[in-house]
């Protein structure tokens, strides 16, 4: 649910990061991050396990600049991937404005990307969010590894409806920035049709 | 059921106002040292004291996660939520409390102030900031049906938007 505050002129959104687990979810905002100038971020906070798996959530405030006189953030969290932090899962989408599923594009990962993306569809049905009505994105990560799924099965299995869908590889950055703009701007527009209160 | 992902959260100039007062007449009156107000999703909605050195994005953002996995933990053992938090630091506090069910007030205080005073003027403060979040969504929702939401985003081009990422 995004956040309108005429007092200070700012609006807030929340983009969520999806995915089965080492997929490259937290890859991702930490790219983000170290490519973000100073004045644009805040600090990212990553509440993890010893071992650095996501154990609550990553979360990362930007601020991309001003809208018609109004500041535009959005905070970018991540979801723990392994499946039995469903509790936490639950918790992080709540309020939340666009979704970006991180597939891990390894044959080996088909089914844990499938599992996901139906755990996706039923959280969100549980605290009454449609997924097809949500501004929803895909990245198909890892494509630097030698062992991926052709993308016409990813797409096949993974992509139904036709959601915009890029290919990356997180941790050189690839295709990182691409599907971060592009669920960003399906939420400016989302706005724009709602209007303030709707 | 209202459609969670229709609806915007909008504070207007007015109640803004409202709430700066009551927040910082609480600060005073419990000898706090930060005071702050956030939105369950994480947002920050307004604060006051010694907040120059503080991370308050990350705060808002912690607390709301705080307050989510309480609440997830209250469920879990058939309460509705556990409306008080607190945290007892070596030299700072923290109490946090759920105003209306749907925001979190979070009160920072040291030794020159005590957990029953904290408490105590929580409570009232806490009442007078419910009516205001009441009115908030009794503006809300009549703005909403006159069409006069006058959204700052109704009129933003392809342009604009591409802009924010150059
Ligand atoms: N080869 C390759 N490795 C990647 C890529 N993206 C991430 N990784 C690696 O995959 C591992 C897991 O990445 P994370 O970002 O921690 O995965 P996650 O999705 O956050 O995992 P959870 O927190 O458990 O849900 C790390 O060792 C990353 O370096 C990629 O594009 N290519
Ligand atoms: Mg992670």
């Amino acid at each position: 649910m995004s956040f309108i505050n005429y007092a200070s002129r700012e609006i807030n959104c929340k983009i969520v990061y999806y995915g089965p687990g080492l997929c490259g979810k937290t890859t991702n905002l930490q790219f983000v991050y170290q490519k973000t100038a100073p004045d644009a971020k805040g600090k990212m906070i990553s509440l993890a396990t010893e071992t650095e798996r996501t154990l609550f959530f990553d979360f990362l405030p930007l601020a991309l600049g001003e809208i018609r006189g109004f500041k535009t953030r959005f905070h970018l969290y991540t979801v723990p991937g392994q499946v039995f932090y469903d509790a936490s899962r639950k918790l992080i989408l709540k309020g939340v404005d666009g979704v970006v599923f991180v597939a891990d594009s390894q044959e080996e990962r088909l089914d844990a990307n499938i599992e996901s993306m139906e755990n996706l569809k039923v959280n969100l049905e549980e605290q009454g969010y449609e997924l097809e009505k949500l501004p929803f994105v895909i990245q198909y990560n890892k494509q630097d590894l030698p062992n991926c799924s052709p993308l016409e099965e990813l797409r096949e299995l993974l992509n139904p409806n036709n959601v915009l869908e890029f290919t990356a590889c997180a941790q050189t950055g690839e295709g990182v920035f691409e599907t971060l703009k592009a669920v960003a701007k399906l939420i400016l527009l989302e706005l724009k049709k709602g209007g303030a209160g709707a | 059921m209202l459609h969670p992902q229709q609806t915007s959260f909008v504070m207007y100039d007015e109640e803004f106002q409202r709430i700066s007062v009551v927040i910082e007449k609480l600060l005073r009156e419990s000898n706090a040292k930060v005071i702050f107000l956030v939105d369950k999703n994480g947002q920050l909605i307004a604060g006051c004291g010694e907040t120059e050195h503080l991370d308050t994005t990350s705060l808002a953002s912690l607390t709301a996660g705080n307050i989510a996995a309480t609440g997830g933990l209250a469920k879990l053992i058939g309460e509705k939520e556990f409306s008080i938090l607190f945290h007892e630091g070596e030299k700072d506090n923290i109490h946090i409390s759920i105003v209306a069910q749907r925001v979190i007030l979070v009160v920072i205080f040291d030794h020159r102030s005590s957990l029953g005073l904290v408490r105590l003027r929580v409570k009232k403060a806490s009442e007078e900031l419910a009516k205001i979040f009441q009115d908030l969504a009794v503006k809300t929702a009549e703005m909403e049906k006159t069409g006069n939401a006058d959204s700052p985003f109704a009129e933003i081009t392809d342009d604009d938007i591409d802009n924010l990422f150059s």
